[in-house]
């Protein structure tokens, strides 16, 4: 856990005072309309269809006990008892009062945390791997990384009225799991031939309507030179970016508009000035950031333990949440476990106040007390050791809190749609709980196996629809809820954008075309270890669309 | 009526703009268009005359520095509350070409909740937007004591102050 020191406090409380000072001018007319609403929004506050909405900061992914319980308490005292977890790694609460906004911040910042720049058009939250300083496939722990950029971007004064909101994303491992290069720069840290650390950057990546995978725009950055490169993107894009049309005012339409080359010119005519300022780190100011990390003290010798063997030889509904929801750890002897937030009937990545209460007393007693949320809107405890894993899926089956589906059909992703959103034209919490029933059977799911199902109300792809092994998108034909399909898209090393099936279908058929999809992937994969993905690509569209619109009247 | 806040204190409205059809007058302090800066600099260069120039905030700095590097005052555009790219622009001028004089902001956004991230920015001369107590606005300096980034206000960084 990053802990702040007394700069890092002073600073959030003088951010907590100076928004009660714009709530109050606000509530007393002395803050227009439209002003108050851009400045709430740095701080946070959406006002959605029924009542403001909360997003508060979770900088990359990692929750401490102690905060877990805070959130907790958030839910129960100011909301209606749960929370929802998004898929920037951060949580919201879709029913707090205005009035009570800053109270809820002033709660938040007693336990090191806020809501800054979770909204509006600036540098939000740092994202990366939730499996970060665990994994086994990780060049360095990237959250060092992630924490001095967060520092960097937080109240910058020259970037704080963008164009339009800027997502930064880090990656250190083998394999992307930080859908890095769908943002607005993403970051993978590498080592060059001397050996030597430093950065490979992508820049103009993003969802929303015109998703774009993001191109590389250097090779290699030496590894100090890391702000002030961000410095000279953002200030390009600032100068640069559209304001003419919300649309295309992403600095993906920029960097596509400009050419990926003629961008990167301008960014490096730039960086050359500045390379040298004062943003230049040093390995000093490495070390001072990881030490604000707890150091985990891991057990040697964890790895002697048999009784984790013999409890799945013993119990196969444990052994069927190993296999899903359980992950191997760089420390012999430790695991990392997954708590899976997409239980039957419940809206994907919604937790009740009670069952964080759970996962922060399970983090105390066995995972050091640290909690990550994962971008699929799951959350993990890395650390567990393995003799104490029994225990931990028991306690979490107890609370809802254990369906062994991570990486399954069921483990879709889904914003909040109609229920929620203003912006929504369709719904998607009830298609999501419908696909959940229509594929109860847990054995169907293995079998379907590695599945991607990404949900979104409306074109903004909050539910990253694009990039869904299968895609649906809620669109509004004169009124009626329907929804467009796209297959074969993938927010890994391999990013890909899905392709759209054909017409789109009514709410009445779009979860039969979902399994119709599943059909004929099962009838046409060349072996049970061909995954959708792998038989998409080798098959293409053909087969799916001639099942999908076998029955032209189901789809218009 | 609109009220100037130069250097964090409530000062006389000075440096008037004008209009690109008037005719200058013969001493005094005043702001010029870039455009009319370019058409008659050599007249508005006169003795008794003290001329600042707004800037469009769609223009790169660099590249009319040379143009405009000995006037007292550069006044920078803020069109609208969420149009940020003067931001940069006063950043240029102070950090990279260590401008001096008074680098003025103007426009929709010179309001209470943006002057403490223009001053950091290097903004030093502010023309209230009509609606804005200047009372109210002073105050917005002290809404941070501390920054976490270098900006052109050479205040040390937490980076900084966390190494001594
Ligand atoms: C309910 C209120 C919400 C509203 C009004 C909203 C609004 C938007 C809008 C307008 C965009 C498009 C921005 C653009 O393309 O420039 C967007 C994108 C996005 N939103 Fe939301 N959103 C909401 C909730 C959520 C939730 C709950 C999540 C997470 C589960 C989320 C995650 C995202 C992501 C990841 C993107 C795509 C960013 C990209 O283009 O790279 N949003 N949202
Ligand atoms: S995708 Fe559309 S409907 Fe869904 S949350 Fe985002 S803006 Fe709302």
């Amino acid at each position: 856990m990053y802990r702040y020191d007394s700069f890092d406090q002073q600073l959030v409380d003088d951010r907590v005072a100076q928004f009660r000072g714009q709530t109050e001018r606000f509530l007393a007319g002395q803050l227009p309309d439209d002003e108050f609403r851009s400045l709430r929004l740095r701080n946070g506050l959406y006002v959605q269809r029924f009542a403001p909405m909360l997003r508060v900061s979770i900088p990359y992914g990692l929750i401490s006990s102690r905060q877990m319980r805070m959130l907790g308490h958030i839910a129960r005292k100011y909301d209606k008892n749960y929370g929802h977890f998004t898929t920037r790694q951060n949580i919201q609460y879709n029913w707090p009062k205005l009035e009570t906004v800053p109270d809820i911040l002033a709660d938040l910042a007693s336990v090191q945390m806020h809501a800054i720049q979770t909204s509006g058009n600036c540098i939000r939250n740092i994202t990366t791997d939730h499996l970060a300083g665990v994994a086994a496939d990780e060049l360095v722990d990237p959250r060092p990384y992630c924490e001095i950029t967060r520092q960097w971007a937080t109240f910058h004064p020259e970037f704080n009225w963008l164009p339009r909101k800027f997502k930064i994303a880090f990656c250190a491992s083998e394999t992307d799991r930080a859908a890095t290069r769908l943002h607005d720069i993403g970051v993978f840290i590498v080592r060059n031939e001397q050996g030597e650390l430093g950065y490979s950057i992508y820049a103009g990546g993003g969802l929303g309507r015109t998703p774009i995978v993001a191109p590389k725009i250097r090779d290699f950055l030496p590894e100090m030179d890391l702000l002030s490169y961000l410095e000279a993107i953002l200030r390009v894009y600032n100068r640069l970016g559209r304001r003419d049309n919300i649309y295309k005012a992403r600095i993906k339409i920029l960097v596509k508009e400009t050419g990926p080359a003629k961008f990167t010119e301008l960014v490096e005519a730039e960086w050359a000035k500045i390379r040298d300022g004062e943003l230049k780190l040093t390995r000093a100011d490495f070390d001072r950031i990881a030490a604000h990390f707890d150091a985990h003290p891991y057990v040697a010798g964890s790895d002697a333990d048999t009784s984790f063997d013999a409890a799945v030889a013993a119990d196969s509904a444990f052994a069927a949440f190993v296999k899903r929801n359980v992950k191997g750890h760089r420390v012999p002897g430790y695991k990392a476990v997954f708590v899976s937030l997409k239980a039957p009937g419940v809206a994907p990545g919604d937790i009740t106040a009670e069952q964080m209460e759970l996962v922060a007393q399970l983090a105390d007693d066995y995972s050091f007390s640290e909690i990550r949320s994962t971008h699929d809107q799951n959350l993990v405890l890395a650390e567990v050791r393995q003799q104490d894993v029994y225990a931990v899926w028991k306690a979490l089956r107890a609370q809802g809190l254990a369906t062994p589906n991570i990486g399954l059909l069921t483990d879709l992703i889904c914003c909040p749609g109609l229920d929620f959103c203003s912006l929504a034209n369709a719904g998607s919490i009830g298609v999501s709980d419908e696909i959940t029933d229509a594929f109860e059977s847990m054995d169907d799911l293995y079998d379907i196996g590695e599945m991607k199902i990404k949900m979104s109300g409306c074109m903004n792809g909050c539910g990253h629809h694009t990039v869904g092994h299968i895609g649906i998108l809620g669109v509004d034909k004169k009124g009626e809820e329907w929804y467009q399909v796209t297959l074969g898209g993938s927010a890994e090393n391999d990013a890909t954008l899905g392709d759209r099936t054909g017409p789109s279908f009514d709410r009445a058929h779009i979860v039969q075309a979902v399994e119709r999809i599943i059909e004929v992937y099962l009838d046409q994969r060349s072996s049970e270890d061909e995954t959708f993905l792998q038989t998409y690509r080798r098959v293409g569209m053909t087969p799916f669309k001639t099942r999908l619109y076998a029955d032209e009247a189901v789809a218009a | 009526m609109t009220h100037l806040i130069r250097d964090q204190q409530l000062v006389e409205h000075d440096f008037p703009l004008l209009a690109d059809d008037a005719a200058p007058p013969a001493s005094g302090k005043l702001i010029v268009s870039l455009e009319r800066w370019r058409k008659d600099a050599a007249e508005l260069r006169g003795p008794g005359l003290e001329v600042g120039v707004r800037i469009p905030n769609t223009v790169n700095v660099e590249d009319i520095w040379a143009e405009i590097s000995d006037r007292p005052l550069i006044n920078l555009e803020f069109p609208g509350f969420a149009d940020g790219r003067a931001y940069s622009q006063a950043r240029v001028l102070r950090d990279r070409y260590g401008y001096r004089g008074e680098v003025r902001a103007s426009g929709g956004a010179v309001v209470r909740d943006q002057l403490h991230s223009m001053a950091r920015c290097g903004i030093n001369g502010f023309e209230l937007r009509a609606d804005q107590d200047p009372q109210v606005c002073l105050k917005a300096f002290e809404d941070f004591g501390l920054a976490y980034q270098p900006a052109a206000d050479g205040a040390l960084t937490v980076l900084r102050r966390r190494a001594s």
